[in-house]
This record gives structure tokens, sequence and C-alpha cells, in this order.
């Protein structure tokens, strides 16, 4: 077997595929935040709780209901989505003619109460849930040992950021959406429900998360907590990609998992806190983020 | 809003109106008495505590009010100061006055350098950033046992003798001591926001381009008072060590910035003497319903739900509307 720097290849490629894995959450979390910043002006604090609920209602399906994992990966995004839209409804729309700061607010306290109510009725430890059959196993690739599951989530993931990138960028809805997010009040004038759009807009973003979260389930543990520390990192990854660009999240997203999961190999206790220090590095030399436009 | 700022920065509003100069007057003197009182209806323990969140609310809301930056990671200074204040005190044998001073110090550098980052960017990237940066600080000391003590934080923190003289170790005696830092602290914060520096600093947060225009360097200011919010809060955190004899990663994580920013919240931002109100209701809060658990955080986040839809002046924003004299 050959070696890297005295690192053995199982573990480089190990912990990469693990860094690719986490880099597919960064993204579509992120691309969900920029979606619904784009719109709504808001950032959605209740993301990383929208996660979770998505890892909760795949587990609830199949403990309650017995509604299995690929019938739960279309469900729970549409029932978390769903709820995102009642949000949006009471809420948020009553304070979208406010300071931005008070969405923050707002979401962080709705954040705290989905997060204060799932820990009430399934404690902190954590839920297990099975990985599907069909991805039980995986595949010797000579240089490593690749899990079948954990190939799925980055394929999975890559699907459906580039499916989102091709709805935004180029179909009617997505020119609609664009129109709204440059001027919402003469986009209004050509008859176009921006109202409509912008609740639809933040079920989407939520559903996304809760996307995130189905795939997440059978990795980590379905836990009451597992949004809440991940939403932080997510916000340092839309500050280092800047949310003007929805491929700049992807990539953004991916490549930053990547370089925490090689922190990982060569310098352990780094790992947490790689992607602050990145943050940092980018806002000395390019305050307005990678991707970002000037503001 | 409507204060006028003349070009020379010299202040006309607080001499412009004297009645609600002579209302503060009153209030601080209020504030006196009830501080005089206090120790002997309550717990001084309590009344301690709500003093030291009091006074970091009032860091957090000389940011937020008076500098219009929503900082989302006060913790990290109030925190960090708790922490070099109980390590000085408990390890390096520090007077308790010396161990205060090490934290806060320690606060301030620790404000000056990620203040410097964070004004790079402004409204919610700000608030995204100084987050995140908290975060760090919270993974450092995660990761630091040697110098936090981990999990179990620094516990047993000598309270010692205030310059080698007066014995800390009862309650009373520390409670004069807390009483007169929070004092300071308040009287301090009204100095600085009704001084000029504090009026260019409205007058950037009000229209940034416009005090540019007139040749204020907005950046300097917006840092400037950004490390006396995280020196306040590092007095804040330091004297918390000294109370609790305890310094913990409750105090660097995220939940409390949340915390401080829900307290001024409530009491009213960008009222003086809001934060103080605010820390009062919430830190009573905890106490009464400490024995609900996780429900805290669940009625935590429906006060800030309804703060933000219903009641977003707080409780001394609604007095001051009333008597129509800011507060």
């Amino acid at each position: 077997m050959f070696e890297l720097l005295g690192i053995p290849p199982q573990a480089l490629f190990g912990q990469l595929l693990l860094g690719l894995i986490n880099g597919s959450f960064y993204a579509i979390l992120s691309l969900g935040l920029a979606v619904i910043f784009g719109l709504l002006n808001i950032i959605n604090f209740t993301h990383g709780a929208q996660y979770m609920m998505g890892a909760f209602v795949a587990w609830m399906c199949l403990n309650y209901l017995g509604v299995n994992y690929w019938a739960a990966l279309v469900l729970a995004p549409v029932i978390v989505g769903f709820t995102g839209v009642i949000i949006e409804r009471l809420f948020l729309s009553r304070i979208a003619h406010l300071d931005h700061l008070y969405g923050l607010l707002l979401t962080f306290g709705l954040a705290l109460i989905i997060q204060g109510l799932f820990r009430n009725s399934y404690g902190s430890s954590g839920l297990p849930y099975q990985i599907p059959d069909a991805l039980r196993g995986g595949y010797n690739l000579g240089f490593m040992f690749l899990p079948t599951y954990r190939a799925w989530v980055v394929v999975a993931s890559l699907i459906v950021c580039l499916a989102t990138w091709f709805m935004i960028e180029k179909t009617k809805l997505g020119a609609y959406l664009r129109a709204a997010t440059e001027n919402a009040t003469l986009t209004q004038a050509f008859g176009i429900n921006v109202p409509l759009l912008v609740t639809l807009t933040y079920g989407f973003g939520v559903a996304l998360a809760a996307f995130a979260g189905v795939l997440a389930a059978p990795i980590y543990s379905v836990n009451p907590n597992m949004g809440a520390d991940l939403i932080i990192v997510v916000f340092a990854v839309v500050v280092i990609g800047g949310m003007g660009s929805i491929m700049g999240a992807i990539v953004t997203g991916f490549s930053l998992g990547l370089v925490e999961g090689l922190t990982k190999v060569f310098y352990p206790e780094a790992s947490a806190t790689v992607i602050f220090i990145i943050m940092v590095l980018v806002l000395l030399v390019k305050p307005a983020g990678l991707f970002g436009r000037a503001a | 809003m409507a204060d006028v700022l003349p070009a020379d920065g010299s202040v006309t509003h607080a001499a412009a109106d004297s009645g609600t100069a002579s209302l503060h007057r009153n209030v601080m003197i209020g504030i006196a008495i009830a501080l005089v009182i206090a120790p002997f209806v309550a717990y001084p323990v309590f009344v301690m505590k709500v003093l030291c969140f009091a006074l970091f609310a009032l860091a957090f809301n000389l940011l937020l009010g008076y500098g219009g930056l929503l900082s989302f990671g006060h913790a990290a200074y109030f925190g960090m100061a708790s922490y070099v204040c109980a390590y000085a005190a408990k390890h390096w044998g520090f007077n308790p006055e010396f161990a205060i001073l090490a934290g806060t110090g320690v606060a301030a550098l620790l404000g000056l350098v990620f203040g410097s980052l964070a004004i790079r960017r402004q409204g919610i990237y700000f608030a995204m950033i100084t987050l995140a940066l908290a975060q760090m600080v919270f993974f450092f000391s995660l990761q630091t046992p040697r110098f936090t003590g981990g999990e179990d934080g620094i516990q047993a923190v000598p309270r010692g003798k205030l310059f080698g003289m007066i014995n800390l170790a009862d309650d009373r005696t520390l409670y004069w001591v807390v009483a007169l830092i929070f004092m300071g602290g308040l009287l301090a914060f009204y100095r600085i926001i009704h001084s000029p520096f504090g009026q260019v600093c409205k007058a950037i947060r009000d229209n940034e381009p416009r005090a540019i225009s007139l040749g204020y360097r907005a950046n300097q200011y917006k840092l400037a008072v950004f490390v006396l919010s995280a020196m306040l809060a590092g007095l804040a955190g330091s004297t918390k060590a000294i109370v609790f004899q305890l310094a913990s990663l409750t105090d660097v994580h995220w939940s409390m910035s949340g915390e401080v920013v829900l307290m001024t919240l409530v009491g009213g931002l960008g009222t003086i003497f809001g934060p103080i109100v605010g820390a009062l209701v919430i830190v009573s809060m905890q106490n009464f319903l400490a024995t609900l658990g996780a429900w805290v955080t669940v009625i935590q986040g429906v006060i800030f739900v309804l703060c933000v839809l219903l009641f977003r002046e707080g409780i001394l924003g609604v007095i001051a509307k009333w008597i129509k004299k800011p507060l």
C-alpha cells in the first residue's frame, strides 16, 4: 500500500469522504439560506432546527407509520416545508417591512421553541435510524472502502443542488424568483403574485433543509440538537461564499467540507475551527465573500 | 432618531432637554437606593446575578442601541473574561481586583481583534460573523481543558481579599463590591452615550454615509464602541466568575449570546435603563422556572417571538412612550 505523507490512504480517503458528506450538508443548507435571504431578506436562524425536523419526521414516519426511507425522503421535506409555509404566513410576513435584524431574532426564537419541544419529547441522547437495505454494504475500491450509503448521500446532494441551480437559473419560475429578488415591487406590477412567491420560496428553502436532515439521519443519530451547532458553521460558510450566487453557495459548501476533512487528517485539533479560521482570512482579504457582490 | 448633530460633534440635545437629564438623574438615584435596600429584602446572590447580567446586557445594548450593530457573539467576551478572571484568581493567586482587571482587559483585546474583523461587513453579516467568531472561542475553550477545565469548568475560584484587606467570602460584603462595580459600569455607560463620542456613534448608526461625508472615520468609531462594549461585557463576566466562583462552558456558549439579546429586547432596545429591567425579568424567570428544565428554552423562544411580533419597544420603550421622554 502506498502512503501519502505518512498518512494511510484509508484514513485519508475516509476522512475526505466524510468531509464531502459534511460539505453536501453545508451546500444544501447554505443554498436554502441564500434562496430565502435573496427574496425575504431574512437570515433564517430556524434552518438548523428545520434540518433536525427533517431527520425527526423521517424517524417518526418509520417508527409510527412504518413508512420507509425512500418515501420519507419525499414526505419529510414536503411536511417540514409545509410547516415553513405556515411560519412564513403567520410570523415572517408580519415583520417583512421591518429591519432585517428582527427576522433574525424571530427565527432564533422559533429555533429555540422547536429545539426545546423536541428535547422535551425525545431527550437529547439521540435515536438510531437504520440505513435502508438497498444502500447497505459498500465497495472495495482498492485504496479505500466506500460505504454505499455515504456515496449515495454525496450523489443525492449533488443532484438536488444542481436541480435547484437549474430551476432558479434556467426556468421561467426561477426567472420570476430572480426578478422578485431584484425588485419585488416592479415584479408585482407585471402581474406576478409576489407574496405567494415569497411564501413558496420560504417553504422550498425549508424543504431543502429537511431533505438534508433525512439524508443525515442514518449517518448521525437523530438528535434534537443536531442542527444547533451545524447552523453556526453554515453561517460561516455563507459569510465565506457570499449569498449572491447559487453556484457559489454549492461550490463553497462542498469545498469547505473537503477542507474540514483534510484538517481532520493532518491536524485534528483544528478541525472544529478551521472553517471559522477560513472565514477570518476571507474577511481580511475579500470582505464581500468569495462569490459575493460588493455591498 | 431625531437627534440633530452639529458638525463639530458638540452635544446640544442633552442640554436642550434638561427635563430628560433630571429624569435620568432621578432614575439613577432610584437605582442606587434600590441597590442599598435589595440585599435586605432579597437573597444577595440572586441580586448579584441580576447585576452581573444587567451589566452584560448594558454592554450589549451599547453596541446595538448606540452603534447599531447586532452582535450575536457577546458570550465570547463575557465567557473568556470569566475564564481569565477565574484562572488568574485560582492558579496565579491574583487579588480579586486584579483578576477582574485581567479578565476585563483580555475581553477588550478580544473585542479589538474580533471587532476589527466583524465591522468589515454590515447588518445581517455582522451578526453571523460575530456568532461564528464566538463559536470559535467556544471550541477553543472546549479543546483547552488545561486552561478552561473542559466540561468541568474552573471550579472553586477563591473570592480572595479585595486590596488584600477586605475578605469577600461573605455574600453581604461581596454584594457591596458588586453593587459598586455595577453602578460604576452604569455611570460609565451613561457617560459614554452622552459624550461627543457617543453622539457621533449615534449619527453613524442613523446615517453612516452622511457621517462619513461630515469627516468622521466611521469604522474607527464603530471599532471603538465595539471594544468598549466587549470590555463592559468582560467586566460583567469577570465579576460573575468571582460571585459564583465558577467559570464554565455555559458562559461562552451561543445560548448565552442569545440570552443577552433577549434581555435587551425585553427591556427595550436602545433604551438606557431597559437592559437592567430585562436582566431582572429574565433572571427572575429562570429562577422561578428552574424546575421546568428544557421548558425554559421553549418559554424563552416564545418570549423572543412575542417581543418581535407585538412588543418591539420593550418594557421601558413602552413606558418611555407614555411619559414622552427617553429612558
